[in-house]
């Protein structure tokens, strides 16, 4: 009953703030509002019991993806006055939204026994917590497909470095350990000067 | 009735836990200013209250008091929520920490991972109202603490890991009961130091302080902020400051257990050497502050990703290698 509720209350505020991240004009707010639909989603992982999800979103998507994300958006150059024109991609999004909630309905309408979310009472992996499951799941029962997804984010890893890793010469460059060993004896010389006197 | 009754009881515990947390924000201003000043052969506060003990409560009517300016072109929402962020993510994040034995308000089996979620989120208060004060040092204090705090997340991460390791579980308590053998400082002591150079990075502390440096930024995010917003940045920061004290203590420091399970030692009641560990990990914080130069931006980025990243990634497998050849594992 109760969770029922929660339940309604945060699948309404994922709902609400995910058409105020496609609405608001400022993009900063839309971040904003990205962050709080990220927030719900944790709160609705929490209700499904699956606690160890639910902070794992928060860490990844909240503490460091969004991070990010604000970050790049605050350090845009904005032009208020170019976002407030209309924009023509209400016929892609129609397109792309057709086809999400057509596999949708393919997904429950064929397969009815995968859109049960709630896990066997009688499974023996139910006596341990949620976390030590997840961890026998992937890294045992899935190892091969845990290595490829490992593969594949490498790649995308090496890939970002290559685009933006650029070599450029005459730029001055620090050499940290040639700071770092700089002593007194190597870089201060004393010398004996002497006054001449004035008159 | 009894589940209101027990919904009362957490709001009496969580209202505790706020009362002690800022008990401990009070004592540890006032013992840091005390100790800087030992250290620097001055006095210190000495004139409110006996000792100067009350200094801190003059200090905080008199910004209580003042009158809040906010920006004319500030966000203005934006510019009055981020304190508040940062105030409720430190405060909230105390919840899940065990003073002694079965002295925690939510006894989770995921709380370090809660903590550290938590944690992370602090990032949002700084960068939120380095933005929305529309101003350029603010901002430039808020990218390069976004940066940082992104930055040494990651060695703490893995540290936290190793941790876990050792413990098998992710439980507070079970992590503190697994050290009743042996404080995890010192069969993790590199571990032991990583964590307390990325505490002092994350929660931008001396020498790390570089989102507020005064000499270039002013103060940083905090230049527009005035009065109780200011009052609740510090006292979040404060927060924030004994929650990291509070994770190496029950990470490595064995939490409430005495360092020998003897006679006078194991009577003491586990809250008051809880206490103890946290304020010698303070104290450590402040001696860091009073003694050692800030650090410049670069090389902060190049500690964080080239040396802790990589020594810690190295110790979470020597970590695991040796737990498993051994037999050692949970």
């Amino acid at each position: 009953m109760f969770a029922s509720i929660l339940f309604f209350i945060f699948s309404f505020l994922i709902l609400a703030s995910a058409l105020l991240v496609i609405t608001s004009k400022n993009p900063v707010n839309s971040v904003i509002f990205l962050i709080f639909s990220f927030f719900n989603a944790a709160g609705i992982f929490l209700i499904a019991g699956a606690e160890f999800l639910a902070l794992i979103m928060l860490i990844v998507y909240v503490g460091a993806v969004a991070v990010l994300f604000l970050f790049v958006v605050m350090m845009l150059d904005l032009n208020f006055e170019e976002l407030n024109k209309k924009t023509n991609f209400v016929k892609t999004g129609i397109i792309t939204t057709g086809i999400l909630i057509t596999e949708m309905i393919v997904l429950f309408v064929y397969y009815p026994e995968e859109q049960s979310f709630i896990i066997n009472k009688n499974n023996e992996l139910n006596s341990l917590t949620n976390t030590e499951m997840i961890g026998s799941k992937i890294y045992t029962e899935h190892f091969y497909h845990f290595q490829i997804a490992g593969l594949i984010l490498l790649v995308a890893m090496i890939g970002a470095i290559v685009l933006t890793l650029r070599h450029r010469d005459n730029v001055r460059r620090q050499d940290i350990s040639s700071q770092v060993s700089r002593d007194q004896e190597k870089n201060v010389e004393l010398k004996d000067i002497t006054f001449e006197e004035s008159e | 009735m009894e589940y209101i009754l027990s919904i009362l009881f957490i709001f009496l515990q969580s209202f505790l836990v706020i009362f002690a947390v800022l008990m401990m924000a009070y004592l540890g201003i006032y013992g840091e200013r005390k100790l800087w000043a030992a250290v620097q052969l001055r006095r210190g506060p000495n004139i409110v209250g006996p000792f100067g003990l009350l200094q801190p409560v003059a200090d905080f009517l008199k910004l209580l008091l003042k009158e809040p300016i906010i920006p004319d072109k500030a966000n203005k929402i934006i510019f009055i929520m981020a304190p508040l962020v940062t105030c409720f993510v430190a405060l909230s994040a105390w919840a899940v920490v065990p003073f002694a034995e079965n002295w925690v308000v939510a006894d989770i089996n995921v709380g370090i991972l809660y903590i550290f979620a938590i944690s992370s989120l602090g990032v949002y208060g700084i960068i939120l109202g380095g933005w929305a004060s529309n101003s350029k040092y603010p901002f430039m204090g808020a990218m390069r603490s976004a940066a940082q705090m992104v930055s040494y997340e990651v060695s703490i991460g893995f540290v936290i890991i190793t941790v876990l390791l050792c413990v098998g579980s992710l439980n507070l308590t079970d992590i503190v009961l697994a050290q009743k053998k042996i404080w995890f400082f010192i069969p993790l002591f590199p571990m032991f130091i990583i964590f307390f150079v990325s505490a002092l990075a994350e929660t931008n502390r001396p020498p790390f302080d570089l989102p507020e440096a005064e000499a270039e930024l002013v103060a940083g995010y905090q230049v527009e902020y005035s009065s109780s917003f200011f009052l609740l940045y510090f006292l979040g920061e404060l927060a924030a400051t004994f929650l990291m004290c509070a994770m190496i203590t029950i990470l490595f420091l064995g939490g409430w257990l005495p360092p020998f399970d003897i006679y006078p030692l194991n009577v003491i009641p586990g809250v008051v050497w809880f206490m103890l560990k946290v304020a010698f990990i303070f104290f450590m914080f402040g001696m860091v502050k009073a003694l050692v130069p800030r650090y410049r931006y670069d090389q902060l980025m190049r500690l964080g990703w080239k040396v802790f990243l990589p020594i810690s990634l190295f110790w979470v497998v020597l970590t695991a290698s040796v737990l498993f050849i051994f037999d050692l594992a949970p």
